[in-house]
């Protein structure tokens, strides 16, 4: 049995199968990514006053970014021509420099999307100055770290003991119950796990490093000039936190002693930072996944299919065609979400 | 007669000639079978998964009648069994578990038994063989689709099975409601639905691919069966209203998993307390986004039934289609409006006034091509030679089905009326007298019909028929009182059939809450539910019987139609036609002139003797 135009195009409908195929998928890609669009407008026009964030994101690294993409449109293109014109050298040349570009863009994508994992902002319960952004003491949060390991290796090992000479008992007693520990990932702290980790160690303060200057803007934020120095941001802060003076080399940085009992809330640059983050995360996460897809089809397509080239030279043609389509949609995705996420 | 003979003996030459030539690379059974690529079999996989399901909606629905009929008594046979699963005690079903059922006959129900019923299992079976067509576009794409549906399916069903339970939100999922409740379940639930969502997106792009670039020579646009273009339009449906659902199901997986606030607004308490979010969402963005799908999703459930009714009913009416035309582009159109009515399942979210206006509009517009298509259907009755056989039964009983679920659509469309009657059993038998009594009455007739094709074996027709009219009358007693129920007020999720709220008669003499004689009424239609559960039981018997015992066909094309899925052989061999098809003709020449027979198929060659008579000289 044999599936008729999957290489020829069909007369009356001038094209092959996938082409249809890939066409009706990208609808639905449209749909897909329309609708996370239609999110991010719905969700900004209806943020809460003073919610919504802006000029957080790193824009030159960002437009880096747009660079590499851009320029792999442009080589999967040439690839294309190459094949069709029986150069398969150059072809695998295009091929190989399209997927450098997709994986240089998932690096630099990696090492923003780090950055916001470990940047925080903290809001307390002070009378001002009770919103600012910066992270937890290096050293510090190793300290609660080792710590907490400590404690639970502790705990468990006292009931493990507990356990054993219970057993040999003669077990009128009843036995003895599991030690309880929060759980504590230690990879972002939130808010609810901060509180337990001081509950459970008895820390009763934390020690974040303070950015002189906010992370972003927001409206309804007090003006720039009240972060514009080091000695002035703290003025808020002191009610209740201790400030000692910068460490040398984070010299923009001010150290703060916060008593938990003062954290109104803290979160990483993440989905629960706030809906900007959520939707930033939802929307280049799934446009990152679409790129990883679309580098490991092209991939196997040069790696794979130098059969193919010998056999069925339209064939290849065909998929490089529809491989390439595909790719100029996610670098489209991408000319989209730019200009909205880093710029407006 | 001598007709028939000549093509059976003609068609099994043929299959002879079939299996000679595919002797050297014979499939094992997990190829033919299981990991298959034939349409056909994906068809049947579908179909038997989807079947499965529509059980399993169904018995958690007569959990629920008990419930309803008899507040607070336990439950029989199945109480403490649910109450090891769920808690709860006596056997009684706990308002939490009359949720989870609810949720789960819902979400089963739309999800995984008529959508997969309808479009892909009906859909891969019938529409390359009408079409002409060896298969799919993509067969492999399409082995892919059914297992993704089948995956996504486990993680549904298999939800049910953990601890804390499966969703309890309805099977709209409502934010904040949705993400609040403390079960798994939920996003058991949503990555499962994108697992499925998946799936439909690889059959819809198969789908659309198939009719367009496969038709065999000859079969033009308006040559095409009509239940192929009922899917075409499906598929675009599905390709285009799905992904929303899909990105709205990411983001309530966020707000679950990552504690994101997509849908969650500012300030929400959860169980007393201050929840730990950031606040700032959208709960109506939700709305939104699952309207945008979840009409659309209605026409999904009622296109591939219409279009089956209509190769059915012209069938057995021995004419052709009244109107193939204006039911084409009747479909169109619908599909067409069906993306611009969604906000009018939302008139009391306080969206406005002029945006609720708009929504009204495109709803009483949509429904000129919903009445134009019955219109046309009913009109192909008029003067045919109609043969009551099982399949026709059921067919021409989703007339009137669909007719009265379809009428009481429009007192919801108007906003105005809808606030009186949204969340009440008005719409609940409204929409079930669409897909209950209407597409599943479809799905019967079309079993039915397309039984010989697939097996060889006439179901049995006595049998069909009991199961027939007892399934009509138990239908109607079930859901005909819904709308006295929901006309007099009774919400539709009340755990105790609205007990709690009777109230007969109030100070003034006037009526203040639920009148009892409505809430008896619960009881009429929870036995009569059960019945209609029993009635099924001559069909599941006759089904399974008949595929072995049933009465054979004489030949390929028993009920003497004229479509190219019967112009095959019996059942049809991997790559469908044993010969190259060519097709000459529309799909409905029935009571041809040009024929002895009163029917030609579309495949028959235009014959000389029936020439005008210039073209013989
Ligand atoms: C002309 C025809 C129709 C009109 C005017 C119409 C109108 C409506 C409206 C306004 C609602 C919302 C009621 C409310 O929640 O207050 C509704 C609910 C519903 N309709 Fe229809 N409808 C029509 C046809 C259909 C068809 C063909 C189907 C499906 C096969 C269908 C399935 C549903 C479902 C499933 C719901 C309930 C959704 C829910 O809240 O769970 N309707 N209809
Ligand atoms: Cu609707």
């Amino acid at each position: 049995m044999e599936i008729p135009y999957t290489v020829k195009p069909r007369p009356d409908t001038g094209v092959y199968n996938a082409k249809i195929g890939i066409w009706l998928f990208l609808a639905s890609e449209i749909m897909l990514f329309g609708a996370l669009f239609s999110s991010y407008i719905i969700l900004r026009i209806t943020a809460p006053e003073g919610s919504w964030l802006e000029g957080v994101l790193n824009v030159p690294i960002g437009f880096v970014n747009t660079l590499v993409l851009i320029a792999s449109s442009v080589t999967i293109v040439m690839a294309w021509a190459s094949l069709k014109m029986n150069n398969y050298k150059a072809f695998q040349g295009y091929m190989v420099f399209t997927v450098l570009c997709a994986l240089t863009f998932l690096c630099i994508k990696s090492v923003e999307y780090n950055d916001k994992f470990h940047h925080y902002e903290m809001w307390t319960n002070a009378e001002s100055n009770n919103r600012f952004t910066g992270h937890f003491d290096k050293s510090w949060l190793a300290e609660q770290k080792s710590a907490y390991k400590a404690k639970v290796a502790q705990l468990n090992a006292d009931h493990q003991k507990a356990l054993s000479s219970w057993s040999q008992s003669d077990k009128s007693t009843p036995a003895p119950v599991a030690p309880k520990f929060p759980e504590i990932t230690f990879f972002t702290l939130t808010t609810t796990e901060i509180r337990n980790l001081a509950a459970f160690l008895g820390t009763d303060s934390v020690v974040f490093e303070k950015e002189a200057k906010h992370a972003y803007k927001y409206h309804g934020m007090p003006g720039e000039d009240t972060h514009a120095s080091n000695d002035h941001a703290a003025a808020g802060a002191e009610d209740h936190a201790s400030s000692t003076s910068a460490h040398d080399d984070h010299s923009h940085h001010e150290s703060l002693t916060i008593p938990v009992s003062e954290i109104k809330r803290t979160s990483a640059f993440i989905p629960s930072h706030s809906t900007y983050f959520a939707i930033y995360f939802t929307l280049t996460g799934l446009h990152a996944l679409h790129v990883f897809g679309g580098a490991c089809v092209l991939a196997y397509f040069v790696i794979c299919n130098r059969k193919m080239w010998k056999n069925e030279p339209d064939r290849l043609a065909n998929r490089i065609e529809v491989g390439g389509l595909f790719w100029h949609f996610v670098d489209l995705v991408w000319i989209f979400l730019f200009p909205v996420l880093y710029l407006l | 007669m001598a007709h028939d003979t000549t093509h059976a003996s003609e068609a099994d030459h043929a299959h002879h000639d079939h299996h000679d030539h595919h002797d050297h690379h014979e499939l094992n059974f997990w190829q033919k079978y299981i990991f298959s690529s034939d349409h056909k079999v994906i068809g049947i996989q579908y179909g038997i998964v989807s079947l499965l399901f529509l059980l399993l909606g169904f018995l958690l629905m007569s959990c629920m009648r008990w419930q309803l009929a008899y507040p607070g008594q336990p439950l029989p046979l199945i109480g403490n069994f649910i109450n090891d699963l769920y808690g709860g005690e006596n056997g009684v079903m706990t308002p939490e578990i009359y949720n989870m059922f609810g949720a789960m006959h819902g979400n089963i129900m739309v999800f995984l038994a008529i959508v997969p019923l309808g479009f892909a299992a009906f859909g891969n079976y019938i529409v390359p063989l009408q079409i002409g067509a060896p298969d799919m576009a993509f067969p492999r794409l399409n082995m892919a689709s059914f297992w993704a549906f089948f995956i996504g399916a486990i993680l549904i069903f298999g939800s049910m099975f953990i601890p804390g339970g499966p969703a309890q939100a309805g099977w709209t999922s409502y934010s904040p409601l949705a993400s609040s409740i403390p079960t798994n379940g939920q996003a058991y639930w949503l990555i499962g639905l994108v697992i499925l969502i998946a799936s439909s997106l690889l059959g819809a792009v198969n789908f659309i691919a198939t009719i367009i670039q496969l038709r065999a020579p000859g079969m033009t646009w308006m040559r095409m069966p009509f239940f192929c273009w009922a899917q075409f339009v499906t598929a675009f449906l599905l390709l285009l209203a799905f992904p929303p659902l899909q990105v709205a199901g990411l983001m309530q997986l966020f707000d679950i998993v990552f504690d994101s606030s997509f849908f969650l607004p500012s300030g929400l308490i959860v169980g007393g307390q201050p929840a730990d979010i950031s606040g700032g969402g959208s709960p109506v963005l939700w709305q939104h986004l699952f309207w945008f799908l979840a009409h659309p999703e209605v026409y999904v459930l009622i296109l591939p039934a219409i279009g089956m009714i209509c190769e059915i009913i012209s069938n057995n009416t021995r004419r052709p289609l009244w109107g193939y035309k204006t039911l084409v582009f009747a479909v169109l159109t619908l599909g067409f409006l069906s993306f611009i009515v969604w906000a009018h399942h939302m008139y009391l979210t306080g969206m406005g006034t002029v945006i609720s206006t708009f929504f009204q509009t495109t709803t009483m517009i949509i429904s000129i091509p919903s009445v134009i298509i019955l219109t046309c259907v009913l009109l192909s009755l008029w003067g045919g030679s109609i043969r009551f056989n099982t399949p026709m039964l059921f067919a021409l009983a989703f007339l009137p089905m669909f007719g009265i679920g379809g009428l009481t659509g429009l007192p919801l469309g108007f906003s105005y009326s809808d606030l009186y009657l949204h969340d009440t059993y008005y719409v609940i038998a409204h929409f079930h007298y669409i897909v209950a009594p209407g597409t599943i009455f479809a799905f019967f007739a079309g079993i039915y019909f397309w039984f010989p094709k697939a097996t060889g074996r006439y179901m049995s027709d006595y049998w069909g028929r009991v199961h027939f009219w007892l399934s009509l009358l138990f239908m109607n007693l079930i859901f005909m009182p819904m709308f006295l129920q929901g006309l007099n007020g009774m919400h539709r999720r009340m755990v105790d059939g609205g007990a709690n709220y009777a109230s007969p008669v109030g100070p003034e003499g006037g009526v203040i809450g639920l009148l009892s004689e409505y809430i008896e009424l619960n009881q009429t239609i929870s036995i009569a539910a059960w019945c209609l559960g029993l009635a099924q039981i001559p069909f599941i018997i006759n089904f399974f019987y008949s595929i072995t015992h049933g009465k054979k066909v004489h030949s390929d094309n028993p009920w003497k139609a004229t479509t190219l899925d019967w112009q095959t052989p019996t059942p049809p061999p991997h790559g469908n036609f044993t010969h190259p098809v060519e097709v000459f003709r529309g799909p409905y020449e029935y009571s041809s002139p040009e024929s002895d027979d009163d029917f030609v198929p579309q495949n028959a060659k235009p014959s000389p003797s029936h020439q005008p008579a210039v073209a013989k000289k």
